[in-house]
């Protein structure tokens, strides 16, 4: 059965989106990630234009990431304080953001860009998860004790100046890291079309020394308000938010989700983060051959500004 | 569709055959120049969302044709459909340290967006190539004119051929060199090709009539394609009221990730 995407301009089998956003929402409710980095390669692998892959991207992380929020607000487990800085260099991120991608696109050097982006970032992230992954597998065969971390060592980010005092998280902290990490946040979600959580929660705990118990809320505070901005934001200037695609994709995102929570609450942590890590080496390297391998065509039109 | 479109165009043009074959007797030189006759019974086109492409016909008829050429087939008729005009930029990709990315490109000035074209042989046989392109009848003969100055021609002429195969490959340019027939002695149908990814707005049904490889008549006709269906409210949405669209996007995420979440809910 195909369904006509009215953004994308082309026609799709609904069971292969289905399909996508299922397995998607199932990787991230059972890695605890909002699916976005996953989500917009596939996207793109699927032929769909990477200017409506990212901004759907967007869109869809504001489905998957809510339910996620909501619980940490009612448990109070976010520091709403905290939230409200990253929140206002998250804003202003992805304002800049999207006037680069409209400038990118332009210049028509915007599926570049994406590409280069994602190949930089997947493979750095996974080379990373998997190489904790693995000494964490190691340890827990070897069956040796985690060294203790003092979460309260201070390093360089502790002596820039405007410090605020965050009540909730108990830290005593400079207003620039934390609006700085937010912009580039709101930069990589309008560029990328995602909620950059992966990149946020390890920033807040190792270089701002965020208890931890308040990280996950607190980065889903402020991914729910910059991957709706975005979206309005792309809506407006770009006009490529794909309403169809992006309905089929955050339906069964959310239900596949549902299933990936109660299957990753059974496997071991470790497993999982290897898996995880693999996967997202695959499309990282997936997205690298597009790149170097001969395209079968040099050419392509553009009419009025609009690429297809 | 492609039934219902030929009858829609049909009706009134049966009109035009009577007068066209109280023609001038065989032999005699004529004194009165011929002429074109196009019609068309509608002049807007609905076109669902399922819409797959079709044929769109229309009839035209000769007027004053002189019967000894029409008897050694000297009349031919070329019928195109072009869309609206626009700009189109063409890019060209070039291996840069090891990646493929595009390099240089070229804007051409107002050109169709898409371009159908019917005619009785092929239009290369009907007319020479310099007088074609100063018609700018037929896809390989089309005015592409770049937009600033550009100095390297080998290189115009490779966007302007790259611009042509992209446009042939994806259907929006179409040609059939046998798309005209003459149902009579001088009534013709001409069958053009609608792409699936036809552009809405005012097209424009061109007949030219050439005789003896001269263009002695030229008619024209607007054709409005007016999108219907809800694929086709989405996108004026998106572009009229993006706002709004913006925010019926993001609320429905947040309705579906909030309803999963309490459909879900195990307590």
């Amino acid at each position: 059965m195909t369904v006509y995407l009215p953004i994308a301009e082309l026609s799709v089998n609904i069971f292969i989106i289905l399909g996508m956003g299922a397995a998607v929402g199932f990787l991230s409710g059972m890695f605890g990630v909002g699916g976005g980095f996953l989500i917009t390669p596939l996207l793109i692998f699927y032929n769909i234009p990477p200017v409506v892959a990212v901004a759907t991207g967007a869109n869809q992380v504001v489905a998957s990431s809510i339910s996620g929020a909501i619980t940490h607000f009612r448990r109070g487990t976010l520091d709403m304080k905290l939230g409200c800085v990253l929140l206002v260099g998250g804003l202003a991120g992805a304002t800049a953001g999207v006037w680069v991608f409209s400038w990118l696109r332009r210049v028509g050097q915007l599926d570049l860009f994406i590409s280069i982006l994602y190949v930089v970032l997947l493979s750095t992230i996974g080379a990373l998860m998997l190489q904790e992954s693995l000494r964490a597998l190691r340890r827990a065969r070897n069956k040796e004790q985690l060294p203790l971390k003092r979460p309260g060592q201070h390093n360089w980010v502790h002596r820039l100046p405007l410090k605020m005092r965050f009540k909730k998280s108990k830290i005593y902290l400079s207003a620039i890291p934390v609006v700085a990490l937010g912009f580039g946040i709101g930069v990589l979600t309008s560029i990328m079309g995602v909620g950059g959580g992966f990149i946020m929660v390890p920033a807040m705990i190792y270089l701002l020394r965020i208890p931890t118990s308040v990280v996950v809320g607190t980065s889903l505070f402020q991914i729910i308000f910059v991957t709706a901005y975005t979206t309005m934001v792309q809506a407006a200037t770009n006009y490529s938010v794909d309403i169809v695609l992006a309905t089929i994709l955050m339906v069964a995102g959310v239900i596949g989700a549902q299933y990936g929570v109660r299957v990753g609450q059974k496997l071991r942590g470790e497993q999982l983060r290897a898996l995880l890590a693999l996967l997202v080496l695959a499309v990282g390297i997936r997205l690298a051959i597009g790149l170097i391998v001969t395209p079968e065509e040099i050419y392509s039109v553009a009419v009025g500004g609009l690429s297809y | 569709m492609r039934r219902l479109l030929r009858t829609l165009l049909l009706v009134p043009l049966l009109g035009f055959a009577a007068p066209a074959l109280a023609q001038v007797p065989m032999g005699e030189a004529s004194t009165v120049k011929e002429g074109l006759e196009i019609g068309t019974s509608t002049s807007e086109i609905a076109i669902a969302s399922d819409f797959r492409g079709a044929d769109l016909t229309i009839f035209g008829a000769l007027t004053n044709a002189d019967e000894l050429f029409l008897a050694i087939g000297q009349y031919d008729v070329v019928v195109t459909l072009e869309g609206p005009r626009d700009y189109a930029t063409v890019r060209r990709k070039e291996r840069v340290f090891g990646i493929w990315m595009n390099t240089e490109s070229m804007t051409f000035e107002q050109v169709p967006e898409s371009y159908s074209l019917a005619s009785t042989r092929q239009i290369d046989s009907i007319d020479e190539a310099p007088s074609l392109n100063n018609i700018g009848v037929g896809i390989a003969h089309m005015p592409l004119n770049p937009v600033g100055y550009i100095s390297d021609s080998g290189s115009i002429r490779e966007f302007r051929d790259a611009y042509r195969r992209l446009k042939l490959a994806n259907g929006l340019y179409q040609r059939d060199t046998s798309g005209v027939q003459f149902v009579s002695s001088s009534l013709f149908r001409a069958s053009l090709k609608l792409p699936a990814n036809i552009p809405d707005g005012i097209h424009m049904v061109r007949a030219y009539l050439f005789k003896g490889g001269q263009l002695i008549a030229q008619r024209e006709l607007p054709l409005r394609v007016v999108k219907t269906g809800i694929e086709q409210a989405i996108t004026d949405a998106a572009h009229e009221r993006p706002f709004a669209y913006g925010f019926l996007c993001v609320l429905i995420a947040v309705v579906t990730g909030w309803g999963a979440s309490l459909l879900f809910r195990k307590d």
